[in-house]
């Protein structure tokens, strides 16, 4: 899944013949583009995998790889280096939605390491989000379902066009404790980052387990979020 | 050939404009007639007395045809441009042109212009190939490159069609751009640029919002919402409407039965609306065909009033926007006003709310011509793409893909696999497998939109994956890649992995064109790109001063003839006499010149003309004249909008 480019791996550059190594976006000896590389989304900005990012220098090198890959500097080049030039942006540009955000990258790093987790994209079947009674998580089990109860009544009373306060100010209150769980569990999830770019081989494991199931538990209670405030009408 | 210059190009629905950088500026390229707008507009001449196939004419004098030839004209085809059938039958209720008689299911609909049958693209081809022909009179030499602009909002389909149009009149597009990013590019050119701006581009039949983070030369588009059915026009079917029915309820008057009619009051409605920007005050007096007149005053507050739920339909997009780029209005530190629609004080005023502008001591970015400020975007971004300029060499544009893509999973659900707003070019790449055992061929459908069922999505197009090696159900792995390139089209790969060979892909576009059918529809004047281009300047510009004088000839027989002053035709004569001595010489100047004085001459004679083309049509009614009932949903844009107004 994630060699993301499924192009050859040359040996040597297209344009000089010289050798290098395939992680280049360009020839270090004739600075001509290079087909895409067929490294993971850190090694497109020459970073080893970490999940804590230094965004403003994230952003910078994403801005001077742009200046140097993006079509429009090719828009009068060679066709095979206007080819590549696509590739490769298309590759700088999912690289860097998936990094900046600390979910994507998350998520991206745990697949890259081989974790399983939930879904495969955010948004994805999303009728069925939430609604599969296997994934509550167990301590919310309770509140869940009798959130599910105010959220169907509420739709019906919208439906209705009947205005209930009570019911109103109870879901308020449920969508605030929800948000304060969200919080609570991207603290634990940043906690974890850390562990696991400074720890070991067995401490990085430790870690990816409970990320993935930080994950899982943001998904579901982001869902519920979501539902809330649809049902808040908001 | 050394490589030309590259062109900008704003194809817009009501008026096309074509710019290029002259030196560290960007500036319109005026037409022959010294306009620098060439409205949207394509006629088809009377078949010639010898047989042969009709000349088709662009801009101000197709737009005189539209009062003496209606069947032959046509004009705002930007909304047809990438629409399916159905799509196009509901727009043409509100045109008085028709589809032709022989189009089928899953065609790209044709348009019956006279005896002729035209696509969509072909016509943006037409008007395309006038800009083409205008900047290479500017320049004395081949224009082959250009940049065309987009609403942010348009879909793959409709990329791909305006696309097509530029190919077809034998122009190799270099990048389609973003109308507003487009005029953030005109802005962003001569100031520091650093902050958060929003361009709110609401033209003739399109609303647009984007976001950008300015930073050194880098233009990055933060997130792009908007409506493709939401622009003047609307403001203009409002007024309509109220005066029709007035018409209709005080004087017993039924105007709708009378398409000719509706376009007068259409104009005239347009003409209040224009000058209600700048007044307090409009007046309605139309002249009926009992001789009543209606007589109607329009105070600025009632057109407020009556205009403020078009208004209000900005609204959501903008917030959506803000809200996908993580950002309050307190962020935005500039808002810039694109489109003919923003000189409206209520727009701004809207503007100045949603975006908390006055109580943060600013206003909204004007400065810029806002017909015109794609157009010279546009010429940026061209000088950009033509990569030789000191000007230009820091700039960049990181736009978006304004709509989600996905792909039709089980149940009829979208699985999104590239989400709107994501810097483009994007790529996703998934798996799919058999459902049966020696299954060859899997079905892909993609759709694009944010919708949760892909039947309330824009279908793009089928693919057919053919070719896999029979296997059991489950265990082909075919991987296909899902690329938008920069210019926000869909480009798509294949590859089944356990056999590592390619799978074909046999792509059905829902909405367009084949390769080949563009081929076909490549405009003649592409074959004679290699001719020697002086005697093709020479040969159009005798043909531009026949066709005027043709039509001096015939203006004595007109009625607003006798209305001319004899010192007015006086100096009509002089320069018809003039055109006729040089138009066979060599002197390519001289016969343009002569052509611009008889065009010049003869101003205000075709404005006569266009009124009394307007009293006569008011007159249908009681002359009984054939029309076509346009039906109660009169909405129809106008082509007669006034080009240019301050």
């Amino acid at each position: 899944m994630f060699k993301v480019i499924d192009s050859a791996v040359p040996i040597a550059c297209w344009a000089c013949s010289v050798g290098h190594n395939d992680s280049t976006l360009f020839c270090p000896h004739c600075s001509k583009i290079q087909p895409p590389p067929g490294g993971d989304y850190f090694s497109v900005f020459g970073l080893e995998p970490k999940l804590e990012l230094d965004l403003p220098a994230l952003e910078r090198e994403f801005h001077r790889l742009s200046r140097k890959l993006h079509p429009d500097r090719f828009a009068r080049a060679l066709e095979n280096e206007k080819q590549w030039s696509l590739a490769d942006t298309a590759l700088l540009n999912d690289a860097y939605r998936t990094l900046k955000n600390p979910l994507s990258r998350t998520e991206y790093l745990l697949k890259l390491v081989g974790v399983e987790i939930g879904e495969e994209h955010a948004g994805k079947n999303r009728a069925n989000n939430g609604k599969d009674p296997s994934r509550v998580p167990a301590d919310l089990l309770e509140e869940v379902f009798e959130l599910n109860m105010q959220l169907e009544e509420m739709r019906m009373a919208r439906k209705m066009g009947e205005e209930d306060p009570a019911l109103e100010e109870s879901l308020t209150e449920a969508k605030r404790k929800f948000d304060g769980l969200l919080e609570a569990v991207d603290e634990n999830l940043r906690a974890e980052w850390k562990t696991w770019d400074q720890g070991s081989e067995a401490v990085r494991q430790a870690a990816q387990k409970k990320m993935a199931a930080l994950l899982d538990r943001r998904r579901y209670l982001s869902n519920l979020v979501r539902d809330v405030t649809e049902a808040l009408g908001a | 050939m050394a490589e030309g210059r590259v062109v900008g190009i704003d194809l817009g629905t009501t008026n096309s404009l074509v710019a290029y950088m002259q030196g560290d500026a960007p500036v319109v390229i005026p037409g022959v007639d010294g306009s620098n707008l060439v409205p949207s507009v394509v006629a088809l001449d009377p078949i010639p007395a010898g047989g042969g196939r009709p000349t088709v004419t662009v801009g101000n004098s197709a737009r005189k045809a539209l009062i003496e030839t209606p069947e032959r004209v046509i004009y705002s085809v930007k909304r047809l441009m990438g629409r399916g059938l159905e799509e196009v039958q509901k727009e043409l209720k509100l045109f008085p042109f028709h589809l032709a008689g022989d189009v089928e299911a899953g065609e790209v609909p044709r348009i019956q212009l006279g005896e002729l049958r035209f696509t969509p693209p072909e016509i943006s081809a037409y008007v395309l190939r006038q800009l083409k022909r205008n900047a290479e009179r500017f320049f004395g030499a081949p224009v082959t490159q250009a940049v065309i602009t987009v609403p942010a909002y348009f879909n793959d389909a409709q990329r791909q069609a305006t696309k097509d149009a530029g190919r077809m009149a034998g122009l190799e597009v270099l990048r389609l751009v973003n109308e507003p990013t487009a005029a953030a590019l005109a802005y962003g050119l001569d100031r520091a640029n650093v902050g958060t701006i929003a361009v709110f581009d609401l033209g003739g039949g399109t609303f647009d919002i984007s976001i950008l983070k300015l930073r050194d030369g880098i233009f990055e588009v933060q997130s792009t919402n908007g409506d493709t059915h939401l622009g003047g026009d609307d403001i203009d079917n409002l007024l309509l409407a109220i005066a029709l029915d007035e018409i209709h309820a005080e004087h017993g008057v039924d105007l709708r039965k009378h398409p000719g009619a509706v376009q007068a009051v259409r104009k005239a409605a347009i003409d209040a609306k224009i000058k209600l920007s700048a007044e307090r005050i409009a007046h309605f007096d139309i002249e009926l065909p009992n001789g009543d007149r209606y007589q109607r005053e329009i105070p600025r507050e009632v057109f407020e009033q009556l205009i403020e739920p078009v208004l209000e339909r900005t609204a959501g997009p903008c917030k959506q926007a803000l809200a996908d780029a993580g950002l309050t209005p307190e962020q935005i530190d500039e808002v810039v006003l694109v489109g003919g629609s923003t000189r409206i004080p209520a727009v701004r005023q809207l503007v100045d709310d949603l975006f908390h502008l006055a109580a943060r001591g600013k206003r909204p970015r004007i400065e810029l011509n806002p017909d015109e400020v794609v157009a010279l975007g546009a010429a940026v971004q061209a000088d950009i793409l033509a990569g030789a300029s000191k000007t230009t060499e820091e700039m960049l544009l990181l736009d978006v893909t304004p709509l989600s893509l996905g792909i039709e999973a089980l149940g009829g659900t979208v699985a999104r696999i590239i989400q709107r707003n994501s810097t483009i070019p994007a790529s996703a790449t998934e798996h799919f497998t058999t459902g049966v055992d020696g299954q060859t061929n899997v079905a892909i459908h993609v759709v694009q939109g944010e919708r949760e069922l892909a039947s309330d999505c824009r279908s793009l197009a089928r693919f057919d994956l053919k070719g896999i090696p029979p296997m059991s159900a489950g265990l082909p792995r075919i991987e296909v890649k899902f690329l938008i390139d920069a210019d926000g089209i869909l480009k798509v790969s294949a590859r089944e992995q356990r056999s590592g060979q390619a799978a074909k892909i046999e792509v059905k576009p829902t909405y367009g064109l084949t390769d080949e059918q563009v081929e076909s529809m490549i405009l003649e004047s592409f074959d004679h790109a290699e001719e020697d281009f002086a005697k093709r300047l020479l040969i159009e510009a005798r043909t531009e001063a026949e066709t005027i004088l043709a039509a001096v000839e015939r203006a004595p027989a007109s009625p607003a003839w006798k209305q001319l002053t004899g010192e007015e035709r006086a100096t009509i004569a002089a320069a018809r006499d003039r055109l006729s001595a040089v138009k066979l010489g060599e002197d390519l100047a001289a016969i343009r010149n002569a052509t611009l004085a008889l065009d010049q001459a003869t101003r205000r004679f075709a404005e006569l003309m266009m009124e009394a083309a307007v009293s006569t049509a008011l007159r249908g009614k009681t002359m009984n004249t054939a029309g076509e009932d346009l039906g109660e949903e009169v909405t129809a844009p106008h082509p007669m909008a006034a080009a240019e107004f301050k």
